[in-house]
């Protein structure tokens, strides 16, 4: 076990919210099609309000703070959120499209010891990033973002968010990356916006584009591994729990609602209304949340996948039931290993007249 | 040896778990965690009381350690976190108390 694994079971034992995720703002100069927030404000937290957030984290041990949004650069005071944070000695990660990133601001992040910076970047070819994030221009912007930061000795991650518009575009992203010295990460997960529209889903590559994402030694590193069919689950595994969410980690709106996770939109209390440690501690719906253990999920809990599916509790409870399986990771485990899923067993079983045309063009 | 100064780094995260402290440096990514002891010496490294009396009053006094040893393994426990940025070491004590070295750096 790592230092920091054994710190995150420290924490779990102790209760503590280990990370938060604190979104500024949901404004934005982008206007990404996939993008699931509202970017109007609806009153956003103020300054000092952010602050006192801020001291009552550390006061409850939290130790990573990510900072985003939105865009966090669209609220003037955010150097001042920032300088308060590190005063605080968090360690500061923060999520950006970096449009507005220039030397000045990669500086001042530096002197205030920010420990990392995630830059969305979704291809390598500005007419396609451009045309997602509807922001002519923004590709270079942001590139030049990175050089800023990586100049001033920072770390960078790009993330580079799948989806139908940039499917054939992550070698081009990832060499970009190489180039710039920063770290990339792929995510192929598209999520229902906030209030529970699920049009921008059909955003999400194709089964059989996952397929080969999973089965790409340039993204996965060890194929063989990563698409290796499940071990069968022990005791360990069902008796487990599925994430960090509301265990050890915790998110928070620009509007001070709090969440178990950036993911999982399920209100649990709002700090505007009560200290954030009594919600923490005390909210029903964060309790229920920590109640759940894998043996606990009807669906689940009967599927081989249950030890190594990514399933997320926030894309079921958004699909109707936190206890219930997510869609989105049944399809990631099934591309994955070949192996389908108990929830796709169920689907296909309860809807025997219909062939099952998904399980079977897999084995093709 | 003459005496020595410690400050605590400003690019670093720091934060009590269960009686121990965590800390990653901003620089390069490295986590510690502190026992008890050492917790107490870098709570106490405000960059202008002196390492001996730091040792006496931290270490010491509330753990009932020898001087001679203490004051042994708190050296060596200032030059590995001096190694690594996260504590910064003078001979003279830092203008800015715990915010990083002023002129004596
Ligand atoms: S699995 Fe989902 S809810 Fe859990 S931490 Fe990940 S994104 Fe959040
Ligand atoms: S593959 Fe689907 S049914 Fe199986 S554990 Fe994952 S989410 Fe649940």
């Amino acid at each position: 076990m790592s230092l920091i694994e054994e710190m995150n079971q420290r924490a779990l034992e102790l209760g503590v919210p280990l990370g938060v995720h604190l979104d500024v703002t949901y404004r934005c100069n982008e206007r990404c099609v996939h993008c699931y927030l509202d970017h109007e404000d609806h009153g956003e937290l103020t300054t000092s309000e952010i602050k006192d957030v801020l001291n009552q984290l550390a006061d409850a041990g939290t130790f990573f703070l990510t900072l985003s949004g939105g865009e966090v650069l669209m609220r003037r005071d955010f150097f001042e959120i920032l300088e308060h944070a590190r005063k605080l000695q968090f360690n500061v990660r923060i999520k950006t499209n970096g449009v507005m990133i220039h030397e000045a601001e990669a500086q001042r992040m530096r002197a205030l010891g920010v420990e990392q910076v995630q830059i969305s970047v979704y291809s390598h070819r500005p007419a396609v990033h451009d045309a997602i994030t509807k922001l002519p221009g923004s590709l270079k912007r942001s590139v030049d973002a990175i050089r800023f930061i990586k100049s001033q000795g920072l770390k960078v991650t790009i993330a580079n968010v799948l989806m139908t518009a940039n499917t054939g575009d992550h070698a081009g992203v990832q060499a970009l990356a190489r180039e710039l010295g920063a770290t990339y990460t792929l995510d192929p997960t598209i999520t229902p916006k906030m209030d529970g529209d699920t049009s921008i889903l059909n955003l999400r590559i194709p089964g059989a584009e996952l397929e080969s994402v999973f089965h790409n030694e340039a993204l996965v590193g060890n194929v063989e591994e990563f698409c290796a069919p499940p071990p069968t689950p022990g005791d360990d595994v069902l008796d487990g729990y599925p994430c960090s969410a509301g265990h050890t980690a915790a998110y928070i709106t620009p509007y001070g609602d709090v969440f178990p996770c950036v993911q999982f939109p399920l209100p649990s209390g709002n700090v505007r209304r009560q200290r954030f440690l009594d919600i923490w501690r005390n909210s029903p719906e964060l309790n229920e949340v920590r109640s759940i253990h894998a043996k606990d999920l009807p669906v689940c809990s009967t599927c081989s996948h249950v030890g190594t599916c990514t399933r997320c509790p926030g894309l079921a409870y958004m699909e109707g039931s936190m206890r219930g399986p997510s869609t989105a990771d049944c399809e990631k485990s099934f591309r994955r290993t070949g192996i389908p899923s108990a929830n796709m067993l169920r689907k296909a079983g309860a809807h025997a007249r219909v062939p099952l045309v998904q399980i079977q063009s897999l084995t093709l | 040896m003459s005496d020595r100064y410690i400050a605590r780094s400003t690019e670093i995260a720091a934060r009590i778990l269960g009686g121990e402290m965590m800390i990653m440096s901003a620089v390069d990514s490295t986590f510690f965690t502190l026992n008890e002891v050492a917790t107490a010496v870098w709570q106490a490294a405000d960059g202008r009381t002196p390492l001996s009396e730091i040792v006496v009053r931290a270490v010491c006094d509330q753990f009932e350690v020898d001087p001679e040893v203490a004051r042994a393994d708190v050296d060596a426990f200032v030059d590995e976190l001096s190694r690594h940025g996260i504590l910064l070491v003078s001979d003279r004590p830092f203008d800015n108390a715990s915010s990083g070295p002023g002129e004596a750096a």
